[in-house]
């Protein structure tokens, strides 16, 4: 059972975790943050592995891994 | 749930001033993470230099000192001779370390100062808005033209120049284009710096990065874009060691 939460503030919707989740489970929100970014959001939580990948991507500190 | 990855210690976490996908923050990350498995990040201390590269004041807790536009490795020169006892550090650009800096660089390399130079290369120049570098890519856009070997020459391969001289310990090219390649980055930046602390010799890693501003690439292609363009150019690997 892991999670990742992300900083929606921090997150510039640069998309680079999205492409490095290995079961595709990050996408863009609908929503937008503070400055007009649609954030990334994890879907299909219970599928997530804690395999860090995307918070080792992430180039602004946005995404938190839990195990 | 306990929390496994998250800003690594040393680091503020804030936001900071790069554009979406920039990967600057990834190589400030590896250098701090480094640092910390080594237990020398209180003992480090980096120079930075002007271009994009200098937006990264003050996201680490490093000792910080800001070298004018090129000369940082002369500056690195200065700090490592004075503090034997100190790791020091280079954070460049390919504009700072390739053009404008190339004397001071490659004159580093060639004395064997006991410093440690990380180049940033994304084949343009960021901060000013996307100009020819001496890395540019034949045939690749930029805001001054596009690259004719004939007129403007070929992309400079500063890490296999370097790799041939006699006084470095350690020359190594990595990327930052994925969890792969940082990770061999990482391990990259690790030698580099047992490099300078062990055996006192200098060392040089490139790392290869995205620019998606200024390339304009949506930075979700720049994968694919970098494996098809730069790396056949930039190829990744170690060119000297020590080890």
């Amino acid at each position: 059972m892991a999670k990742i939460e992300v900083n929606s503030e921090k997150c510039k919707s640069c998309e680079l975790c999205i492409t490095v989740c290995p079961l595709g489970l990050i996408k863009l929100s609908d929503r937008f943050n503070s400055v007009g970014e649609h954030f990334a959001e994890q879907h299909d939580a219970d599928k997530c592995t804690g395999c860090t990948l995307c918070a080792m991507m992430c180039p602004d500190f946005a995404i938190e891994v839990y195990k | 749930m306990e929390k496994v990855y998250g800003v690594p210690e040393g680091m503020t976490g804030e936001k900071t001033s790069f554009c979406a996908g920039c990967t600057h923050m990834l190589a400030q990350k590896l250098i701090v993470e480094c640092l910390n498995e080594m237990g020398e990040r209180d003992n480090a201390i980096l120079s930075l230099a002007i271009g994009c590269s200098m937006n990264s004041v003050g996201v680490t807790d490093i000792h910080t000192i800001q070298a004018s536009h090129g000369r940082s490795a002369a500056v690195a020169t200065g700090i490592s001779r004075m503090n034997p006892d100190k790791i020091v550090l280079t954070y460049q650009g390919d504009g700072d370390t390739m053009s404008i800096g190339i004397a001071e660089s490659l004159h580093t390399a060639n004395r064997g100062e006991k410093v440690t130079v990380i180049t940033i290369n994304n084949q343009i120049y960021g901060m000013t808005g996307g100009q020819m570098s001496a890395t540019t890519l034949v045939g690749q856009k930029s805001t001054t033209g596009v690259r004719k070997p004939e007129l403007m020459g070929y992309p400079f391969n500063f890490a296999e120049m370097i790799g041939n001289l006699k006084a470095p310990g350690y020359v190594a090219r990595g990327a930052l284009y994925s969890p792969k390649y940082l990770m061999q980055a990482k391990e990259m930046i690790r030698k580099a710096l047992r490099c300078q602390k062990e055996k006192g010799l200098y060392s040089y890693v490139e790392l290869l990065s995205f620019c998606p501003t200024n390339w304009g690439v949506a930075p979700k292609d720049c994968l694919a874009y970098c494996e098809e363009n730069v790396l056949p150019v930039f190829p990744v690997g170690e060119f000297k060691t020590c080890f």
